[in-house]
């Protein structure tokens, strides 16, 4: 039975951090709606439509990373090479909210937190990753693997390290910090490196399939030539 | 076009779905990364209710929508877990689709920029 809750529950972090994160998450999701509109036509809408059913599912596929504890994707990563950074948190969102209002797992109150760890944190960490990886990695298929897989594993850190500081903030027991930053970090690295080969087999997948439809493939390759003011001779060439 | 758009997203909801209703019942039963973080501190009997110590999980409280048909990815009713687990599974790949694409679907930009078919112009503003 999947009686495991794999979202921050009510009353762990205490209401007022809830609350403010809540706000957070709300402003956020306000600027992604914006700017991520630019980004919406009639080709990436049901393509995120997919995305957001797509993480979904593979977050059911628990894989055991040590004795006793397991993880799952959180798609952030996944979410911003296909669709964008945007589009991507909005999709992570979609279903963070499915999962609480229908399936009950990440309470009502956290529900600010789960969004603003992995849906707005996450997916910029990923983002800020995957943007940079891509000046230097080439924009194939396996480029663009390697890409996620890497910037997988950061942005699954680093949104554990974001409910750390939360808890920091407003948890509701006491517990020595460094403990719990290390034993959620020292997980999590462990389920980057899961996240990070099922994103990266499935974009390299999409990549080779329909590389039209991974966004940052098409992203990168309309902005690399028309904005390069000193363009130095870099010398990777195939 | 049009018509491959439809045939990849089609595959890969079907993908999304053999997934989340047949794969996951061979997922992992123990805890993720944070809820063992949450147990971390204190120790538990065989039915799993804690017994001492002190952990995060002491404090958590019920989920305001714990009687939820869906609550816990089960389908009230159904006792068979694979049953209960899978399609709980592909219903809410069924939902997160429809609504989270039906959403982007609604707030798209409506293309004046590289767009050619306007026909789709007539859509509901409800």
């Amino acid at each position: 039975m999947n009686g495991v809750a794999m979202h921050i529950a009510n009353g762990i972090v205490n209401a007022q951090v809830s609350a403010v994160a809540a706000a957070v998450a709300a402003a956020a999701l306000a600027i992604c709606v914006w700017r991520g509109r630019a980004d919406l036509d009639d080709r990436l809408a049901p393509m995120a439509g997919l995305v957001a059913a797509f993480i979904f599912a593979v977050q059911m596929l628990n894989f055991q990373v040590l004795p006793g504890v397991s993880g799952h994707l959180l798609g952030g990563t996944l979410a911003v090479v296909l669709v964008g950074p945007w589009v991507g948190a909005l999709c992570v969102s979609t279903v963070l909210i499915i999962q609480c209002l229908l399936f009950a797992d990440g309470g009502l109150t956290a529900l600010g937190l789960n969004i603003t760890n992995m849906a707005v944190i996450g997916t910029a960490a990923g983002y800020l990753l995957v943007a940079g990886l891509l000046r230097l990695l080439p924009k194939t298929p396996r480029g663009v693997a390697v890409t996620t897989f890497i910037a997988s594993i950061v942005s699954v850190v680093v949104a554990s390290q974001a409910f750390v500081l939360e808890y920091a903030l407003g948890g509701t027991t006491q517990l020595s910090l460094a403990t719990i930053a290390g034993s959620m970090a020292g997980a999590h690295i462990l389920i980057g490196i899961g996240e990070g080969l099922i994103a990266a087999v499935t974009v390299a997948t999409v990549a080779r399939v329909r590389p039209d439809l991974v966004y940052a493939l098409r992203r990168f390759r309309n902005a690399r030539p028309a904005v390069t003011p000193a363009t130095k001779t870099v010398g990777v060439q195939a | 076009m049009k018509k491959r758009l439809g045939w990849f997203i089609a595959g890969g909801l079907l993908v999304a779905a053999l997934l989340a209703g047949v794969v996951s019942s061979f997922a992992s039963s123990s805890p993720d990364g944070l809820d063992a973080t949450a147990r971390q501190g204190c120790t538990f009997d065989a039915d799993d209710n804690i017994t001492g110590g002190t952990c995060m999980l002491q404090q958590e409280q019920d989920h305001q929508l714990k009687d939820s048909p869906l609550a816990d990815y089960g389908i009230k009713g159904i006792d068979n877990e694979f049953l209960s687990t899978g399609l709980s599974g592909v219903l809410g790949v069924a939902v997160t689709f429809a609504i989270g694409g039906g959403v982007f679907w609604l707030v798209r930009r409506r293309g004046h920029h590289e767009q050619k078919s306007d026909s789709a112009a007539g859509s509901a503003s409800a």
